[in-house]
């Protein structure tokens, strides 16, 4: 627990003054191959090793060649030519297809859209036809060479068009896996997991850790395995699970809930399909309750799944409802942001452990903490 | 004067090939069908003209826009250097008009009766050549009116036919390498059968049989095979073409000697996704070969209610991509076209179109019945006075190289070949339950695991909700 505590310490704590500064933090010290990266750096790290460890892999997308309008790939085309890395039309559907027929040919195809709100016109391509690829020809072909990364989520000041998370539209296609970082580090082993798996990917990255999320990266190559959930920090009342952005969010509400006596479990979920049921569900199983979050509105969000499947497996461990504390059901708003946002202390007063006004009997639903039955 | 052809920034030298070799192949030209074609060397290209298409005396009657492009008074002197390249001014406030009242002529080798065209140029077909294709046209034909009868008898779900297309189907195939890759539509299932997927096999995806190579997961005619180069069909229209700008994309980075060719209809131009491929092509500099086969009829729309352009042809120009009209019923002009398409793609690395003009004789498919949205005569008449392989067999017939006896043994032949092959896939098995969960993912994942286990429990339970022949 303590290590990784100290782990996620570091860009929690950066994370936690969160403004609209994209000042870049990074440090430029290499201790024992280990370097303090910001999250758009340590995409471009993980990019460098892709091209530099496969001659068929590709970069492209609009604007990556000048470096990507959040540096994700700067560097790239000057390393590896303007036939690797090379800027495209503006037009989604026109950067998926064309990803799935290089990647149909025995390539590494990473595709870049721009925004996740932008992915839209690509849905077909991804649902019907890169999904669909291996199954339908009995596996003669496949895509599954192809990356999607896309910047997703909260910046603070991205109105309806720069802010969503539409994770959940893509968790209902068999075929895709769906993965979203929380940090740097989880950036860089993640991303070069689904440039490498033989498996179409969507990558969702948190825009707004681009610059903010500082953490201690290797530099080498290394890799963090898909579909499984990892438990960052340990606890015995309450499981959240989250992804991305929000788990420095859930972070924050579990050392305020800490203060009060309770302890919690948090589990980054990482990959959200095909996803980790059994880490989810054995710490359900221990404490007895489910926090889920996610910025995407509630209503048909991928936590409306995981609820779901928590409860056909630990209904009799359960002590209270599986609560969820997402985004609202409107269109991402820009001046309301703050209202709209699954924030911490939506998270703490879920708990009924915050100040007056909050009567919250989540907690103690169905039993006293104290006598609750935990193994 | 400006470039009319081309569009392509600050690239001179290119531009006057392209214009050359545009004249040549007779795009937008203004010559009737009695003047001579343009000169290609066979194999090889020789750009016989030395004088820039721009500096023609003639003037460029094809289009309406384009003359009045010409006719702008501008100040060749006075250019914005704007970013994609300089533009001269005009102190002339016109717009340009929507379409040409003359339309882009159609290249034909063989007239209706199967008689080469007089000055006619095109692509040498061997005897040997020209037989196969004729046997391959044939077989395609006798295919379709079998597997139709089948599905009417309920054998099979669905069928679709290629019928009235038989040329733009086997006369692509046969000009293509077999290193080319195909990202077909569903309507080119000739293609297959030239690159030696056998009847059998047909038989064996519509039935959707074990033997069946997609494992019985998609409908009838949803064909594909790795071995053969040609990607597996997909139902939804045009989203293959993006995907074989891809294609072609690997094949220039890997320097081979091939491209990727993509076939759709015309009601597919109309998606987005033609769009996107056309413009990646053009951008990318792709080698891939786009046949887009106008044959009238997006089931029950006419082409009228698709687009207002002069067809399909004309958008190449926009998107910087040589195209040429080609009458799909006639094989040598296809043959020709795409033969010499494969070329130009390939030695100049870039993209091409192809816009076949034929008509779908058959309805749109099974489910189908197009006596209600258009006129008996005219599907008659196409099949009949206009058939690609009637026109085509005259003319193999003209040369002495095809009997009736051959015919008779032909037909009969390959009639018999299907029956077989229809018999042997009928009672073939069904593909067994775990191809249900295969090949979603690479590896089973562990919900598909959960997923399996709870169906066999089902299975056990009430076996008779189950089909019988699904091996479990």
């Amino acid at each position: 627990m303590s290590t990784s505590m100290k782990r996620l310490g570091k860009w929690v704590s950066l994370v936690s003054k969160r403004g609209l500064s994209t000042s870049c933090i990074q440090k430029d010290v290499s201790e024992n191959g280990v370097k303090s990266l910001n999250l758009y750096s340590a995409i471009n790290q993980a990019l460098h090793i892709a091209l530099d460890t496969d001659p068929r892999a590709y970069v492209f997308g609009e604007d990556v060649g000048f470096g990507g309008v959040f540096r994700c790939t700067t560097g790239l085309a000057d390393r590896f030519g303007k036939n690797r890395v090379f800027n495209t039309p503006l037009c989604e559907q026109g950067i998926v297809g064309f990803g799935i027929g290089l990647a149909a040919m025995g390539n590494r195809a990473i595709a870049e859209i721009q925004f996740a709100d932008y992915i839209f016109p690509a849905f077909d391509q991804i649902v019907n036809e890169a999904a669909k690829f291996r199954y339908r020809s009995g596996n003669q072909f496949n895509c599954g060479g192809l990356t999607i990364r896309t910047p997703y989520g909260a910046v603070g000041h991205g109105g309806h068009y720069h802010s969503q998370s539409p994770e959940a539209f893509f968790c209902h296609v068999p075929g895709i896996k769906v993965v979203i970082p929380r940090s740097p580090k989880e950036a860089k082993g993640l991303l070069l997991s689904c440039i490498r798996d033989p498996n179409p990917i969507v990558f969702f990255e948190p825009k707004w850790l681009y610059r903010l999320a500082v953490e201690e990266v290797p530099e080498d190559d290394y890799m963090t395995p898909l579909s499984e959930a990892e438990v960052i920090r340990q606890g015995c009342d309450i499981t959240l699970v989250g992804w991305g952005a929000q788990l420095s969010i859930m972070e924050q509400a579990c050392l305020d809930a800490e203060k009060e006596g309770i302890s919690c479990e948090l589990i980054d979920l990482k990959t959200l399909i095909p996803w980790d049921k059994e880490t989810v569900e054995a710490s359900v199983k221990k404490t007895g309750r489910l926090l889920i979050s996610h910025e995407a509105p509630v209503t048909g969000g991928f936590g409306a799944e995981i609820s779901a499947s928590i409860l056909e497996r630990c209904f009799s461990r359960l002590e209270a409802p599986v609560a969820r504390v997402c985004g609202l059901d409107t269109p991402f708003p820009l001046v309301f942001e703050p209202f709209y946002m699954p924030t911490k202390n939506k998270k703490v007063c879920k708990f009924g452990c915050c100040n007056e006004g909050c009567n919250s009997t989540w907690l103690t639903a169905g039993g006293t903490r104290a006598t609750s039955n935990r193994s | 004067m400006i470039s009319l052809v081309c569009s392509y920034k600050n690239n001179r030298s290119r531009s006057l090939v392209q214009n050359k070799v545009s004249l040549l192949l007779g795009i937008g030209g203004s010559r009737s069908t009695t003047t001579p074609p343009p000169l290609i060397n066979h194999h090889r290209f020789r750009y016989s003209s030395s004088q820039p298409f721009v500096a023609s005396s003639t003037r460029y009657e094809s289009s309406k826009a384009q003359a009045q492009l010409e006719d702008f008074q501008q100040h060749d002197d006075q250019v914005i250097d704007f970013p994609g390249g300089k533009v001269a001014f005009t102190s002339e406030m016109r717009f340009i008009s929507d379409t040409s009242h003359k339309r882009v002529p159609c290249y034909r080798v063989l007239d209706d009766d199967g008689e080469l065209m007089t000055h006619t140029n095109h692509v040498q077909v061997s005897k040997e050549l020209a037989v196969r294709m004729y046997s391959e046209m044939v077989t395609l034909q006798t295919m379709d009116s079998i597997f139709y009868e089948v599905q009417r008898q309920g054998r099979i779900s669905f069928y679709l036919t290629s019928m009235g297309e038989e040329a733009v189907n086997i006369a692509s195939a046969a000009a293509l390498s077999s290193d080319d890759i195909i990202l077909p539509q569903y309507r080119e299932p000739g293609v297959l059968l030239w690159r030696g997927f056998t009847l059998q096999q047909i038989a064996h995806q519509c039935f959707g049989n074990t033997n069946d190579l997609g494992k019985g997961r998609q409908m009838p005619i949803h064909y594909g095979s790795n071995k053969h180069n040609y990607f597996t069909v997909s139902s939804p229209i045009a989203t293959q073409l993006p995907q074989a700008v891809g294609a072609a994309y690997s094949l220039k980075m890997d320097g081979k000697n091939a491209c990727a060719v993509t076939f759709c209809g015309d009601g597919a131009t109309s998606e987005g996704d033609f769009h996107a491929g056309m413009n990646f092509a053009a951008v990318m500099e792709a080698p891939v070969i786009f046949i887009i086969r106008n044959n009238g009829w997006a089931i029950s729309t006419p082409v009228e209610d698709q687009f207002r352009s002069d067809g399909i042809v004309v958008k190449g120009q926009a998107y910087g991509i040589w195209s040429i009209r080609v009458d799909g019923n006639d094989a040598l002009a296809v043959y020709s076209a795409v033969h010499t398409a494969r070329e130009i793609a390939i030695k100049e690395q870039r993209p091409v179109l192809i816009e076949a003009l034929s008509y779908r004789v058959g309805h749109h498919s099974t489910s189908d019945d197009s006596t209600k949205y258009r006129p008996i005569d005219e599907i008659e008449y196409w099949k009949m006075e206009r058939s690609p392989v009637n026109r085509f067999k005259r003319w193999v017939e003209r040369n002495g190289w095809w009997s009736d006896k051959d015919e008779l043994e032909l037909r009969s032949s390959v009639r018999k070949q299907l029956m077989h092959a229809i018999q042997v896939a009928e009672k073939a098995q069904k593909p067994p339950l775990e191809d249900l969960f295969t090949d979603v993912y690479y590896q089973l994942s562990s919900n598909l695991e959960e997923q399996e286990k709870l169906l066999r429990k089902a299975i056990e339970k009430h076996p008779k909700d189950y089909p019988s022949d699904v091996p479990l």
